[in-house]
């Protein structure tokens, strides 16, 4: 088996993070423009057109890829911004760009019908029906995969799609509802991924120091976890709060925890994924530096059949949200 | 109820698919009552949440759907929201090819095998924008209700879109809004179990299993893998606005409370017999400790509540 048989797609969220993934090893680079267009949409984050451009020009001069994601749904009234951005990333010599909405796959295709789309995680394809259908009415060439299949359901799906490639992520932030389909988030901010590009945002948050002494981590006006002084406090995600229910207090979604499937890495090459996706757009150039370099290693090892997996698991753990990792949903008993 | 309301004119309200875990003989009671009484256009018939409570029921449904259209009402099944397994796709394939029903598609697999038929697209698909709602009118979509996040301005900017392809647009008006959906089953893990083996917990809950905040606020509800809104949507005070939108049906989604009532209570407001706010107060006394919400509409957070109307 080649090496580019299973390809590492790493995020960055600027430039520099771009060159820390290149140098650390990644096959390809995922980055999004600076506006609402991409689902990590913060603020001092993600590459203006010029910034694209340059970006594009050092990857490729690299010899790796560079996929562009404009993977949030185009507002209805604004749809020019989103049609902008494909016919940028086009420009820039994008070698993919990452579509979630179904009418922007169809503008991409009728517009740069030379330009190679990948379907976001956020248009939630997760059955073959599925993915055969966007590869025959838009040509999508490779489907980034729902978070929510198990490593079998994940190998039968490969199998059953190609000449369609799939991408599934590796490590990083995790969603625990079904991407593209969750409005937590603008329930309680007015904000989703879907229509704005983000999760939670910082804008809404708020810790506020209580009279025994506790913070609580607020968002919008909602309590979504507590401390006592001087514990670490995470972020407050909404699915990763603490909350009330059945006469139960706890983490009733998800503990603050990051996704890392490393262990499934001999198992996704022999399921025939063709990428291994690494979230963190919003992570600095360190982690980039890191998790990349981490993965090469992994899977270089595993490609050469020396594959150790608690050396890179340790590796990780500072990266992690709270220090710990799940598999999530690659192990049946997640659900 | 009088056959007039059956057979009204202007906006029409869709009943929307049952989101909770009911027994099947309260479920047939509740249909039989719906047929009988509820002024409602359509009724949305099927299991869309969860796979493994569909055998409680199917078996049910070409009974209920024939007593539904015996009372005039115009039945549709509406498909499983989140595919992943092998006899949930064959599921959706053999609903897609039903030619007795309008099928709601409900994710992409089953958009997908509705493909190129006439059919309906639920609001857990993601139509955002006009040039999306326009493919999917290419490809077969005769009505869509559109996802719950969107905004009066979005819903303006979609109409025409609508109104050009001869698409029926539809608003969910009433019950608890569908957030998100999972693989996994929060009922079954804030019971200590697995999906797997999740004894059906999620029955206890006839209206949702409630999730407050650690300070005792309520927030959401949980429905097996599904969450759902801790509020109950009204948008009583909106539907006029929404009419001249171009909005053509509005969806109740079924809570554990007397639907009959609130289906007349939306039928007279809409028909202009009764005014808004005695129509509010009386949602509320359907809805006893319920608290309501219509902030996605306003482009404000969900949970909010705006009296005024958009």
């Amino acid at each position: 088996m080649s090496a580019a048989s299973l390809s590492l797609v790493c995020p960055a969220g600027t430039p520099a993070a771009l060159d820390a993934a290149l140098e650390a090893g990644a096959d390809a680079v995922y980055c999004g423009y600076a506006d609402a267009t991409n689902a990590r949409n913060f603020p001092g984050l993600n590459f203006s057109p010029a910034e694209m451009r340059a970006a594009a020009t050092r990857t490729h001069k690299a010899g790796r890829s560079l996929y562009i994601a404009i993977n949030t749904f185009p507002k209805a009234g604004d749809e020019g911004t989103w049609h902008r951005a494909v016919d940028n990333a086009a420009d820039a010599g994008a070698d993919a760009v990452i579509l979630a909405d179904l009418g922007l796959l169809a503008y991409a295709q009728a517009h740069h019908p030379a330009l190679r789309l990948h379907l976001s995680v956020q248009a939630a394809a997760s059955t073959p029906e599925a993915i055969r259908y966007l590869a025959r009415t838009f040509g999508v060439q490779r489907v980034v995969l729902p978070r929510v299949l198990t490593l079998a359901e994940v190998t039968d799906l490969t199998a059953a799609v190609a000449p369609v490639e799939t991408e599934v992520f590796a490590f990083g932030g995790m969603c625990v509802m079904a991407e593209g389909r969750c409005q937590l988030s603008s329930y309680v901010t007015g904000q989703s991924p879907n229509t704005h590009g983000v999760c939670s945002p910082a804008g809404a948050v708020q810790f506020r120091r209580e009279a025994g002494g506790d913070v609580t981590a607020r968002l919008g006006d909602v309590t979504i976890d507590r401390h006592p002084a001087g514990a670490p406090a995470g972020y407050p995600t909404l699915c990763k709060g603490r909350f009330r229910a059945n006469g139960t207090t706890g983490y009733l979604f998800e503990e603050p925890t990051s996704l890392n499937a490393a262990d499934h890495i001999p198992g996704l090459i022999k399921a025939g994924v063709r990428a291994l996706k690494i979230e963190g757009r919003q992570r600095g150039r360190a982690y980039v530096t890191r998790v990349v370099g981490e993965f090469r290693r992994a899977i270089d090892a595993a490609l050469s059949g020396g594959f150790t997996v608690p050396d890179l698991a340790r590796g990780l753990a500072s990266e992690m949200e709270g220090g710990r990792a799940t598999a999530g949903a690659y192990d049946r008993r997640w659900r | 109820m009088t056959l007039a309301a059956k057979t009204s004119t202007g906006p029409k309200l869709t009943l929307g698919p049952l989101h909770f875990h009911w027994p099947a003989a309260r479920r047939r009671d509740f249909y039989a009552r719906i047929a009988d009484e509820a002024p409602v256009d359509t009724v949305v018939l099927g299991e869309v949440v969860c796979s493994k409570r569909a055998p409680f029921f199917d078996g049910d449904i070409p009974e209920v759907a024939e007593r539904l259209r015996r009372a005039g009402k115009e039945v549709v099944l509406g498909s499983l929201a989140l595919v992943m397994q092998a006899r949930e796709r064959q599921g959706v394939i053999d609903l897609a090819a039903s030619d007795d029903f309008l099928v709601e598609a409900n994710d992409l697999t089953a958009l997908a095998a509705c493909a190129g038929r006439p059919h309906a697209i639920g609001p857990l698909v993601a139509v955002y924008n006009p040039s999306t709602l326009e493919l999917m009118a290419r490809q077969g979509a005769t009505r869509v209700c559109l996802p719950g996040e969107l905004t009066a301005d979005a819903i303006a900017a979609l109409a025409p879109a609508a109104r050009e392809t001869g698409t029926e647009l539809e608003v969910q008006a009433f019950g608890r809004l569908p957030l998100a959906i999972s693989a996994r089953c929060y009922h079954a893990r804030a019971h200590g179990l697995h999906k797997d083996g999740c004894r059906y917990v999620c029955e206890k809950h006839p209206d949702g299993m409630d999730l407050d905040t650690l300070d005792g606020a309520p927030f959401l509800a949980v429905n097996g893998v599904q969450t759902l809104s801790g509020s109950y949507l009204d948008l009583l005070g909106d539907l006029d606005r929404l009419r001249s939108l171009g909005v053509d049906r509005f969806r109740l989604s079924p809570q554990d409370c007397d639907m009959v009532a609130v289906a007349e209570t939306f039928r007279a407001v809409l028909d202009g017999t009764v005014p808004v706010a005695p129509a509010r107060d009386r949602l509320r006394e359907l809805c006893p400790g319920r608290r309501f919400s219509n902030g996605f509409l306003h482009g404000v957070e969900g949970m909010a509540y705006q009296a005024a109307g958009i």
